[in-house]
């Protein structure tokens, strides 16, 4: 009796409720097979963000993205800020690569106001961006290695970041919210013994990822979870635009760095990483196969450089562009970041559109989420690559 | 922001979009120039090229030409949008919405964003959803958009009509002030 009143009932409420709502919210009807779950946004196996699941025993059927709970208004806050004040705040969105967030901002600056970057910038910039990129991926290997119940993977990567935020520590004094790139070039130049250094710990360091090899990516139970989860084809990968280690594990090759390159990385051999299968494997190794293609750039970029010379080519105060727009990208650790600049002749942009890697890989997650089962959420949520926080800006 | 900030801003960049016309086409990069030709040819005084620069390009559309001028643009090999910004011009009471628009399988277009601008009419008092804020949606022909689309909704107002899923995105369920992105939405302290 009851089973058959509670749909009734339901029925009778929801237009009448339903008329009061706002616009885009919407009462469902009770239903007894499909259950729906909040996965987060307190739940540490999805970050800053709730995925609201709808399951049919133990396989999702719908999968509904709620992000926004680390929402900060980068965007409008860079409109009240003049061009050198707005450097500090929007390196926030994602710290650990906070030089691969201001780069195409800087570039686009530089575009606006038209000044020329010294050349010994240009390379210190490379390394900076190219062991910022290693940090991200260092501390995203980490969350990954422990959502698939993998401590050690856990430990290795955290304890190995270590050397290279000494190194960027040693660059621009702190040790993740860097602020090192500003408009014309760098903020300072790099200590006397910078470059032994950071040759010697840069080697360590691939020798040390190129040992998670064993213990993580030939661990046969990491390949029986991952393996053919959440497979994303060559076709969808293009349409959904994907971007960056989700596009290029499904097959496109499309880097960057490579394609449209900015700075030395036109002077620098740069080989970017493919595998074709798609799946949650080709996705959680292809940022690893870029780290170590970072370790090559790194020593290329060390012994292409001019071992003298200025660092930053100082801008007037309050630097204003024209009337003009520019669209600047760069490859960041989780695919294109590009930025959208418009000028109306005053210090502060008129508007500052980020485009981020992770809101763009973020319309793959229900894609690939529908269809799995429960169990494999971990496994393809954290193989987008995704960090919450830059999603949301 | 003031207000008479606002104004002055407003003008200026409605003269710059009426300037390229008047400049003579010299030094423009040559293959940038084939793609709004090519664009040009198909839809005449329909669009407006913008600029042409070395790698990028911009052509605005009015909002009645935007989807053929997308389903153009894919057929040229552009095959998904990289951002899609929303700016607001409180003084010509217009918002406009930018896609820019890229290629992953044509190699030639890699380096490439063409910048695809259209207009809004915009309200003084807003009511997102249900005024005359509305542009039709591209998810038909870039399917990349969909989230764009969404948090170009809730941050400027525009309802993208055709769009399957036009709701809230990064803003909470109960926001109840005016889209923040606009102009008029004040940042406190500042």
């Amino acid at each position: 009796m009851s089973k058959q009143l509670t749909p009734k009932s339901s029925k009778k409420q929801s237009p009448e409720s339903s008329k009061n709502l706002p616009p885009g919210l919407q009462l469902e009807n009770v239903d007894d097979r499909i259950m729906t779950l909040n996965v987060g946004p307190q739940h540490p196996g999805s970050g800053h963000m709730r995925l609201i699941i709808k399951v049919d025993g133990d396989y999702i059927v719908n999968c509904d993205p709620d992000p926004g709970y680390v929402h900060r208004g980068e965007e409008k806050m860079a409109e009240y800020r003049n061009y050198i004040t707005n450097i500090p705040h929007l390196e926030r969105p994602v710290i650990h690569d906070s030089c691969n967030i201001l780069y195409p901002y800087c570039l686009g600056i530089e575009e606006l106001v038209g000044i020329e970057v010294p050349e010994r910038a240009k390379y210190l910039r490379v390394i900076a961006a190219e062991l910022n990129r290693c940090v991200y991926t260092q501390y995203w290997l980490a969350i990954y290695g422990i959502f698939l119940g993998h401590s050690t993977m856990f430990m290795w990567p955290a304890g190995d970041r270590e050397l290279l935020i000494d190194l960027l520590e040693k660059m621009s004094g702190a040790r993740v919210t860097h602020a090192y790139f500003v408009p014309g070039g760098i903020r300072n130049d790099v200590p006397a013994n910078f470059e032994d250094v950071c040759l010697r710990q840069v080697n360590y360091f691939e020798k040390r990822i190129k040992e998670y090899a064993g213990i993580f990516y030939d661990n046969p139970i990491l390949i029986a979870r991952t393996k053919d989860t959440g497979v994303l084809s060559r076709e969808d990968a293009i349409r959904l635009g994907t971007t960056g280690s989700v596009l290029r594990a499904s097959g496109v090759d499309f880097d960057i760095r490579k394609k449209e390159p900015y700075d030395v990385y036109d002077e620098l051999d740069v080989h970017s990483n493919v595998m074709k299968a798609g799946d949650s494997y080709a996705r959680s190794k292809v940022p690893w196969l870029d780290m170590l293609e970072s370790c090559n750039i790194i020593r290329q970029a060390l012994e292409k450089m001019p071992k003298s010379g200025g660092v930053r080519t100082k801008l007037k105060p309050n630097p204003k562009g024209g009337d003009d727009e520019v669209y600047r990208r760069v490859e960041s650790g989780r695919g294109s970041l590009g930025m959208h600049i418009v000028s109306d002749k005053k210090p502060q942009p008129y508007r500052l559109k980020i485009s981020v890697g992770s809101f763009r890989n973020l319309i793959a997650m229900p894609y690939l989420l529908k269809g799995e089962k429960l169990g494999n959420m971990p496994a393809v949520y954290w193989s987008l690559n995704y960090w919450p926080v830059e999603a949301d800006r | 922001m003031s207000t008479s900030d606002n104004k002055e801003t407003a003008q200026e960049s409605t003269q710059v979009e009426a300037k390229p016309e008047d400049k003579p086409k010299e030094n423009l990069p040559a293959f940038e120039k084939s793609l709004t030709d090519k664009i040009q040819k198909k839809f005449g005084d329909k669009t407006e090229i913008a600029y042409v620069k070395s790698n990028r390009t911009r052509v605005n559309v009015k909002k009645e030409d935007v989807v053929k001028a997308a389903q153009f643009i894919r057929e040229m090999g552009f095959d998904h949008a990289e951002s899609v910004s929303g700016v607001d011009y409180p003084e010509s009471k217009e918002i406009e919405v930018v896609y820019h628009l890229g290629s992953y399988s044509d190699p030639t277009l890699a380096k490439q964003i063409l910048a695809l601008a259209t207009r809004a009419t915009r309200e003084d008092d807003p009511k997102p959803g249900n005024d005359s804020t509305k542009l039709p949606s591209l998810r038909d022909v870039f399917y990349s958009v969909e989230f764009h689309e969404r948090e170009c909704f809730e941050m400027l107002g525009v309802f993208f009509e055709g769009h399957p899923d036009n709701r809230r995105l990064l803003l909470p369920e109960d926001w109840a002030d005016i889209p923040p992105l606009r102009k008029d939405f004040g940042n406190k302290g500042r």
